[in-house]
């Protein structure tokens, strides 16, 4: 059984089509880089199978059950989690308080009593934050950090609830050239031992060979390509409508 | 396994119970009053912690003292525990209906509905002739575990059971504070968005906040009834609400304690103004206030923080 | 029919003097994005101020019409002494910060305000009887009514029409509605942010004490004026929408005749109808009946 079963998604606003016919499916374990310019539809992809946005039309299936249509606290519940381009971050508390909030909240029961700095939550945030090499900042709060340990944090939280899917939108954007390979290897290394299926939208080429098993390209709503990185990025098309590169 | 806020608040509440029986009266039913009134800021305290600011608890310190008044007069109930915890109870039914509501609200809509609903019950019982209207009545005085009390002792007794019972709220209030659901409040206030990702309701927990406001409220109102003597609509006003407000803003969200301590300073310059300087305590307050929230946003409990990186 | 009158009458009569005050209240919200407590602080100012310029023109013995004048004058005495100390002195330094963080400073305000009334007027009331018999009476059916209510209403119809005009047809108002939109993009396309915010503000404040100082001869001008008057000018602005001036116009005229009805024919709903109806808008309006901000709500 599939993690990811999306099928002949249909999206559109005010004429504009934003998704045509987009199917995809994805297993347990895949790395997918997800690309496509600005507007080709790979957000408004994101959008609906985290429930920000509903299809008109098609089906999404996560592990088998239909969670079209879900709003995202409802399909976040069922073992989806994302990251986000710009990262969504609690500014005024610590690092360890950003992983331990997250992690209560994954939890689901919101204890009224139990207290949130028990020596079994914190032992737990800090492998989280050792993953991620991020124990270090522990005790600082995040709204002095510098970019790059600000996404690795904002990925961190998506993993406390140990998704069967995750997405990454934009890991490297906004971080620096030379700062963007350390921290996918950081990213990648941490989902090692994962079932997750992550899901990564990406800009950068470089990135998407790298660390992505399959590419999917988006076009104009539609999926253009989908296979693993070296065929899609020298599909001719695809260097048409996406890389940039003619052929 | 007892915990460390734990032990300081009983230590808090054994010394006041012994400094209370070298105190004159005057400074025991200040004391009292003062309990009262800081349960209801803890109540404001608590939803601030979760980023909304409610101008409206007049409504829920007025339901808990009306209904403990009228208990008392009407329905025959004396015992000055059952009452309190019917003045809270009481509060909890009037703030219920309306919590789901709210728990939608943030910002100025937030404080202008609560500011709305505690006007509206202010409304109903400044022309309910069957209440006093806009004069209140009288409470009859309680008993307590069914003895009525000698005259002498009675301004301690009571403030004793505003001791333990305001002491008790507040060490379940740190508690709370400390607990998951308390953290992922203060997460609420930061980022609500990636809260909501993560797979907590946030208007559920706002609502929540209401509800356990509501309550400590309620019994605040009906302590301070039974300091005071009597009820008025006055409970209700958005004026006695804004001083709710006040205090919650002067002691800050880190401290359980200072939100009592502020309750105490604002009671004892109310009293000593009236005899010395009725015409320029309100001025002092309102500079006070500008103070506080320009130089010292965290209030005056932010003064106190040992850990201030982990322990929020 | 003469109880309808009345109630006619007292209604629109009140919405009129409430309209100029939530017009300022509303503007300054429009403008500063602050929902300002001490509003009303400053609606009792002007009254105290009408109170003192009547009694010293009155010395002078010219004529019982500049008593009128002086009213205006308190008004702009007020605005123009104590708005631009304020909004320099002490709110500009707080621009930018969370709404409801205003609001609280504005409520310190008050506090200091209602104090500082008290110190520079005392505690007793001051009657301020001559402007209100200057235009006679009106005979509407077998009733008789003051004209000095009439004149009241037409001066609020001219606060409307005036602020209307003001904003969509001359040049400077065009210039504050594009602040009203959006400040930041208005300061990036080279208008003084700075120099609106102080005249909008110290026109909002003017209309505030215009409010009190035509009020003034209605009244006991008293402490503690302002305290009503503060809900009951929040209630007017939320039912007709933060920033709106048609919200304004309407959210008065339906709390007045509300107000009026309630006096007349069922006195114990008088001032729990006008909550009942700001509590009504907010839970399925909360933008107010002429939506210009939106609610902050998920």
């Amino acid at each position: 059984m599939k993690t990811l079963s999306a099928q002949r998604l249909h999206k559109h606003f005010d004429g504009v089509v934003a998704a045509e016919d987009v199917s995809l499916e994805v297993a347990a374990g895949e790395r997918v880089g997800l690309i496509g310019s600005n507007g080709a539809g790979k957000t408004t992809f994101v959008n609906m199978v985290t429930g920000y946005l509903r299809p008109d039309s098609g089906r999404i299936e996560l592990e088998g059950a239909d969670i079209t249509g879900l709003g995202p606290r409802q399909i976040m519940r069922r073992g989806v989690a994302r990251s986000f381009q710009v990262p969504q971050l609690y500014p005024e508390l610590s690092v360890l308080d950003n992983v331990l909030a997250a992690a209560a909240c994954t939890a689901g029961e919101l204890s009224f009593w139990r207290p949130a700095h028990s020596a079994h939550s914190v032992a737990q945030a800090r492998a989280i934050l050792e993953r991620f090499s991020l124990a270090v900042h522990e005790q600082r709060r995040v709204a002095e950090l510098p970019g790059g340990v600000r996404k690795l944090l904002d990925i961190a939280m998506a993993l406390t609830r140990h998704p069967s899917l995750l997405l990454l939108d934009e890991p490297t954007s906004g971080v620096s050239a030379e700062e963007k390979f350390p921290v996918m290897d950081t990213v990648m290394a941490a989902l090692e031992g994962e079932q997750a299926a992550v899901l990564f939208v990406e800009h950068d080429m470089e990135i998407v060979q790298r660390y992505a098993s399959r590419v999917v390209a988006f076009y104009s709503g539609r999926v253009l390509a989908d296979g693993p990185p070296g065929p899609v990025l020298a599909d001719a098309e695809v260097r048409r409508h996406v890389t940039g590169a003619e052929a | 396994m007892i915990r460390h806020p734990v032990w300081l608040g009983l230590a808090a509440i054994v010394a006041l119970l012994l400094a209370g029986l070298a105190a004159p009266r005057w400074l025991l039913s200040l004391g009292t009053l003062s309990a009262a009134s800081g349960l209801v800021s803890l109540g404001v305290v608590l939803m601030m912690r979760g980023g909304v600011v409610s101008f409206g608890q007049g409504l829920v310190f007025a339901a808990g003292g009306y209904a403990a008044a009228l208990l008392a007069n009407k329905a025959g109930v004396s015992d000055a525990l059952l009452l309190l915890l019917a003045g809270g109870a009481s509060a909890v039914l009037v703030a219920a209906p309306f919590a789901p509501l709210l728990g939608r609200y943030r910002g100025i809509f937030f404080a202008m509905l609560t500011l709305a609903l505690s006007m509206v019950l202010y409304g109903l019982l400044v022309k309910w002739d069957a209440l006093g209207g806009s004069d209140g009545f009288n409470m009859r005085r309680p008993t307590v575990f069914g003895a009525p009390l000698p005259e002498g002792w009675w301004a301690y007794i009571l403030y004793a059971i505003a001791v333990v019972l305001a002491g008790s709220m507040a060490i379940a209030a740190r508690l709370y504070f400390d607990s998951a659901r308390g953290l992922v409040s203060l997460a609420m206030r930061d980022n609500e968005l990636r809260v909501e990702y993560l797979g907590a309701s946030v208007q559920r927990m706002v609502a929540w906040n209401f509800v356990i406001a509501a309550f400590i409220g309620g019994v605040g109102g009906s302590l301070a009834i039974m300091a005071l003597g009597h009820i008025e609509p006055n409970f209700s006003y958005w004026t006695t609400s804004g001083e709710f407000v006040f205090v919650a803003i002067l002691a800050g969200s880190h401290s359980v304690g200072a939100v009592f301590a502020a309750s105490f300073i604002l009671e004892l310059v109310r009293s000593f103004s009236s005899s010395y300087f009725p015409n320029t305590w309100q001025l002092a307050l309102g500079v006070f206030l500008l103070i506080v929230i320009r130089f010292l946003p965290g209030g005056l409990g932010s003064l106190l923080r040992r850990t201030p990186k982990t322990r929020p | 029919m003469s109880t309808f009158v009345t109630i006619v009458v007292d209604g629109v009569t009140y919405a009129s003097w409430l309209f100029i005050v939530a017009l300022g209240l509303t503007l300054v919200f429009g403008v500063l994005k602050i929902l300002n407590i001490a509003h009303g602080s400053f609606y009792a100012l002007g009254a105290y101020a009408a109170a003192t310029c009547v009694a010293w023109l009155g010395a002078l013995q010219i004529s019982p019409w500049l008593s009128l004048f002086a009213l205006l004058l308190g008004s702009v005495a007020v605005a123009a002494v104590l708005a631009p100390l304020t909004e320099r002195g002490l709110l500009r330094f707080f621009y930018g910060r969370d709404e409801v963080l205003l609001v609280l400073v504005t409520y310190a305000l008050f506090l200091v305000l209602e104090d500082a009334t008290k110190l520079v007027w005392g505690v007793n009331p001051y009657f301020v009887s001559e402007p209100y018999g200057l235009f006679g009476a009106v005979q509407v059916g077998s009733h008789s009514y003051v004209g000095y209510d009439f004149a009241l209403v037409a001066v609020a119809l001219a606060c409307g029409v005036g602020v209307w005009w003001g904003l969509n047809r001359t040049r400077a108002g065009k210039i504050v509605l594009a602040v009203i939109h959006s400040a930041e993009i208005a300061a990036s396309m080279g208008v003084n942010i700075g120099r609106v915010y102080t005249y909008a503000f110290m026109f909002g404040i003017f209309l505030a004490a215009l409010g009190g100082a035509l009020t003034a001869p209605m009244i006991s001008v008293q402490p503690g004026v302002s305290v009503g008057v503060v809900i009951v000018s929040f209630a007017v602005v939320i039912i007709g929408g933060l920033g709106s001036i048609e919200g304004a116009a309407i959210g008065a005229l339906i709390v007045g005749l509300a107000r009026a009805l309630a006096v007349h024919t069922w006195p114990e709903a008088e001032l729990f109808s006008i909550y009942a109806a700001m509590a009504v808008v907010l839970i399925f309006r909360p933008e107010g009946l002429f939506q210009r901000v939106k609610a902050r709500r998920i």
